[in-house]
């Protein structure tokens, strides 16, 4: 059969396109039926919002000033997320894919559409055995989803093959933390910012990726903190912050490394704390001899004064909190980066007090619970590893189910795609996750998408990876669903539903059971709401080092979120861990680390360079990240025209010393190549990046994707990719791409 | 009900971070749904990420008000400078071009001066306006003087602005440095670079280029 199919005309028929405030929305005094505090449903701030419903639909919001995380403050995602919700490309009813329709989908019966596709899982499961189907979830559904979908996988499905989008975005720091800490969770809430004396903002665009902190950063700064912003770009929170460092693309590592030095030799080094609750900071200390302050700004790009006047305000404060983000995790050594992070800190020994902080700056929605019960490949719910007998006999216990039943380990979600080019992996639910765009060398990802015998997928709109769909099954908005998520503190935190599914869309978590259902494996996927699945989360994860055992809605809401661990109905939570004295299921009273022995780990952290180093053919370093007004791969905040009109499309960061040489002005197109494919977007011409690097945001998909040129080096240990450096040209572009015709969102 | 007295609006640019949050906002304003009155500008993107934001500065002898030839620019009793009434106004932009501060905005379409009035439906109710609630730096920030005081000894609140010949004083403050000028002196600062960070390093690799 010829297929007909276009882009253009998916387009047409799917988005994404821009919705506007219209109707309700633009008028003026409408009173609401009601309105519901809930949360944002982008980043992992989670900042409280009330939504504004009238007639089914949230006709705008108001601010949610009681909730005292963000006290009412939203960035702009924020302020119009509502503008999602009654939106023209909103999946109303399931379809399957029709190469004889120009759009390339028919519309199918849902019941019909869950037939296929348990139909075709137990086709592919048959022939290839269960590890061939595979599963992909994402970090912006509710803990109880997660739960479900990992549930859904080892139980009903039986295939190890379950990896999430967290995989692109907290794992560097979730390996790192567990082997220092033991336990991978924000180790402070974010009011112990406010007393603290330094501030360490390392690799983290505060401003733009997380807003809300900047408040906090600012009011420790009225307090009198100095502040260390530590990033190859002047971000808006590094203009006014007290000690730049520019430090060069993949050599965070380095850089604390040759702090720690400069700690040692100048006795700034808490040597109590050392020696009473850490274990390996001999071999540490050995290892960062030979980081002296002269090797270390050779090899970080920095300023050695630069370097001194930082060792020197970090070691002699007596408080602080430092804090990352994916700036120092994106890498192929990101757990090492996070481990120099952490010896820094264990060395000054402040943690576990009042104004004594370190945390990684959570990405995603729910990047904090969703990486706790069960949707990673590694873990089972509570944090548990699913290689650990103990812990499978656990959760198979709650389960219903031999724990020889569950299958072991599954691979990361860049190798699940490897799997589908081999031919190991034939079958794909994806739920949440938008890889033709989000993954690096996506051209890959696109031929592998091809190769699949049966991918289906849920979402609410038919993002890009879905248009490779061979079902499409339609799920609900953050807004049509009730369920917990667990913000970059460690707080869990409660999404209210504010309407109903439109059209034939229903809850995710009903579309899993149907899937269960439909291939005669009902048991243990018969919920009747996300509150009962709840409570068998709480019992999973009882015991756990994440223990959500006595965490309930009720509470939640009275105490606006619940820190965890939680382990009993009468326990209040656990804001601040590491606390001197503090109890924990590892340690059991020997100290306040997630260790057997109660101490925290020294790791020597090696420095190497980037996977892809710069040469004579590719001698500039290109950097990817966020801008403040769209989010992860644009899904949603693409189709939201306010916030498409901020940035509407991705442009190519670089020093003017840089545009001289190519002969490009502001605005001209300029083609950026690598090893793996190229991209020809305008340019922003700055003196707020460093000359050697340059800067594209990774929200827009196709021809405009930054992920055509990033590479799939892997860091060993947590297997994040390595988004934030690789080896690039540029040239100027002898004339505008084939892709500036299309609308801004769109590629 | 006028703006509580011991509310007072604050604006520190040292805190802006140019993220817009204020200007989505103000479109959710319900006296003008739909348009942001407000302003908020790059300094010079090409040297620095400065942005600064502008509300209507609310003077106590409004420029606006002073040049309309339809006197449809009324300041309520609590200080507050309201919108173009729609019957008065002629859209003649007198009050556009006059304007110190560069708030008023001409929306041709409805023939009428639109500006900022310090979210009169909010703060008029005891609400604090969109703007300075959503934002997520506090560079607009909205309360009493006492916590203003409390939580940001760094800064002192000014709110005397000269422009050449013309003195003004507003109801909105502007956040200085701790010793503060007795007043802003706004013509003299126009020609002045973007503050903050900046920083020049050789270009690794020069003369291998792409």
């Amino acid at each position: 059969m010829t297929s007909v199919v276009n882009e253009r005309s998916t387009m047409e028929a799917f988005g994404p396109h821009r919705a506007y405030a219209s109707g309700l929305r633009l008028a003026s005094g409408v009173e609401p039926d009601r309105v519901v505090n809930t949360h944002c449903c982008f980043c992992g701030q989670q900042c409280g919002i009330q939504l504004k419903v009238k007639d089914n639909e949230v006709v705008g919001f108001e601010p949610w000033t009681d909730f005292p995380f963000n006290r009412g403050m939203l960035c702009p995602k924020g302020v119009k997320r509502y503008l999602q919700g009654a939106h023209p490309d909103r999946l109303l009813r399931a379809y399957q894919r029709d190469t004889t329709a120009s759009s390339g989908f028919a519309p199918l019966a849902y019941d019909q559409a869950i037939h296929r596709v348990a139909e075709a899982i137990g086709r592919i499961q048959q022939a290839h055995g269960d590890d061939a189907f595979a599963v992909l979830t994402g970090a912006s559904l509710t803990t109880e989803k997660a739960y479900l979908v990992g549930k859904f996988a080892r139980v009903c499905l039986r295939t190890a093959n379950i990896d999430y989008n967290g995989r692109l975005c907290m794992v560097s720091a979730a390996a790192g933390n567990k082997k220092a800490f033991g336990i991978d969770r924000a180790a402070n809430p974010w009011e112990d910012i406010l007393p603290a004396e330094v501030v360490w903002i390392s690799g983290a665009n505060v401003a733009e990726c997380a807003p809300i902190t900047t408040e906090y950063v600012w009011q420790a700064r009225e307090n009198g903190a100095r502040i260390i912003v530590v990033d190859p770009r002047i971000t808006p929170i590094a203009r006014t912050c007290d000690l730049f460092l520019p430090v060069k693309p993949g050599r965070d590592v380095a850089l604390f490394n040759g702090v720690l030095h400069l700690m040692i030799t100048h006795g700034w080094v808490d040597e109590t704390f050392v020696a009473r609750s850490t274990v390996g900071f001999e071999a540490v200390a050995e290892h960062v001899r030979a980081w002296t302050p002269a090797r270390t700004a050779e090899v970080t790009g920095v300023p050695e004064s630069a370097i001194r006047q930082a060792a020197e305000w970090w070691g002699t404060a007596q408080t602080s909190f430092l804090m990352h983000a994916r700036g120092i995790e994106h890498h192929s050594h990101g757990v090492q980066n996070v481990l120099g992070a952490i010896n820094i800190v264990l060395a000054s020994g402040r943690i576990g007090r009042p104004g004594c902080g370190y945390a990684t700056i959570t990405g995603q929605g729910n990047g904090q619970g969703g990486r706790e019960h069960g949707q990673k490949c590694d873990q089972l719910p509570g944090a548990r590893d699913i290689s650990n007998p103990e812990h499978r006999a656990h959760v198979a216990r709650v389960w219903g189910v031999e724990p020889e039943s569950l299958p072991g380990a599954g691979v990361d979600a860049y190798e699940i795609f490897r799997k589908i080019d081999k031919g190991e992996i034939r079958g794909l639910l994806s739920i949440c996750f938008n890889p033709k765009v989000s993954l690096p060398d996506n051209n890959f990802i696109t031929r592998a998408l091809e190769k699949l015998d049966f991918y289906v997928a849920i979402d609410f709109f038919l993002n890009e990876t879905a248009r490779h769909a061979d079902v499409v099954l339609p799920g609900s908005l953050h807004e049509e669903d009730e369920g917990v998520v667990t913000q970059v503190e460690g707080r869990v935190i409660k999404i209210n539903k504010a309407v109903e599914c439109p059209g034939d869309a229903r809850q995710d978590w009903r579309i899993i059971q149907d899937i269960a259902g439909a291939l005669g494996r009902p048991h243990g996927f018969t919920f009747d709401g996300p509150r009962a699945i709840f409570d068998e989360l709480r019992a999973a994860s009882q015991g756990g080092v994440a223990d959500y055992s006595g965490i309930t809605y009720e509470k939640i809401e009275r105490q606006f979120g619940v820190f965890w661990p939680c382990p009993s109905e009468d326990h209040p939570g656990t804001p601040r861990l590491f606390e001197s004295g503090s109890w924990n299921p590892v340690a059991r009273g020997t100290g306040p680390f997630y260790f057997p022995d109660g101490k925290a780990r020294f790791n020597v952290a090696a420095y190497t360079p980037p996977a892809e180093d710069t040469d004579a053919d590719y001698p500039l370093m290109l950097t990817t990240g966020r801008v403040v007004s769209q989010f992860l791969s644009g899904t949603q905040t693409r189709r939201i025209g306010p916030l498409v009109d901020q940035y509407p499309e991705p442009r190519i960061e670089m020093h003017p010393q840089l545009a001289d040489r190519l002969a490009v002005r502001d605005g001209d197109w300029v083609t950026a190549e690598t090893r793996r494919g190229d991209c020809t977007l305008r340019a922003l011409v700055v003196t707020t990046i460093r000359p050697d690097t340059v800067f594209i945001p990774y929200h827009w998909p196709g021809r405009k994707s930054a992920n055509q040129l990033t590479i799939a080096a892997q860091d060993p240990i947590s297997k994040i990719p390595e988004y934030k450096v690789c080896a690039v040209r540029l040239r100027k572009a002898a004339a505008a791409p084939d892709h500036a015709v299309l609308e801004p969102q769109q590629g | 009900m006028p703006v509580a007295a011991n509310t007072e609006f604050f604006i520190d640019p040292s805190r802006c971070i140019g993220c817009q949050a204020c200007v989505q906002a103000c479109e959710e304003c319900d006296t003008h749904r739909g348009h942001a009155m407000i302003h908020l500008e790059y300094i010079e993107r090409a040297q620095s990420t400065q942005t600064t934001p502008v509300v209507c500065m609310h003077c106590d002898s409004p420029t606006c008000a002073e040049v309309c030839p339809a006197d449809a620019i009324k300041r309520t009793a609590d200080g507050v400078v309201q919108s173009a009434r729609k019957p008065r106004c002629i859209a003649c932009s007198n009050c556009v071009l006059a304007c110190p501060f560069g708030v008023p905005k001409m929306k041709s379409e409805f023939e009428l001066m639109m500006k900022c009035d310090m979210c009169y439906d909010r703060t008029s109710v005891g609400k604090k306006p969109m703007c300075a609630t959503v934002c997520p730096s506090q560079a607009l920030h909205f309360g009493t003087r006492e916590e203003v005081e409390r939580l940001r000894p760094r800064a002192q609140p000014v709110n005397r602005f000269r422009f050449g010949q013309q003195w003004i004083t507003t109801k909105v403050n502007m956040m200085a440095p701790a010793a503060p000028p007795a007043y802003i002196d706004v013509t003299a600062a126009m020609h002045a670079g973007p503050t903050g960070r900046r920083y020049a390093l050789p270009v690794v690799g020069a003369g291998a280029s792409g």
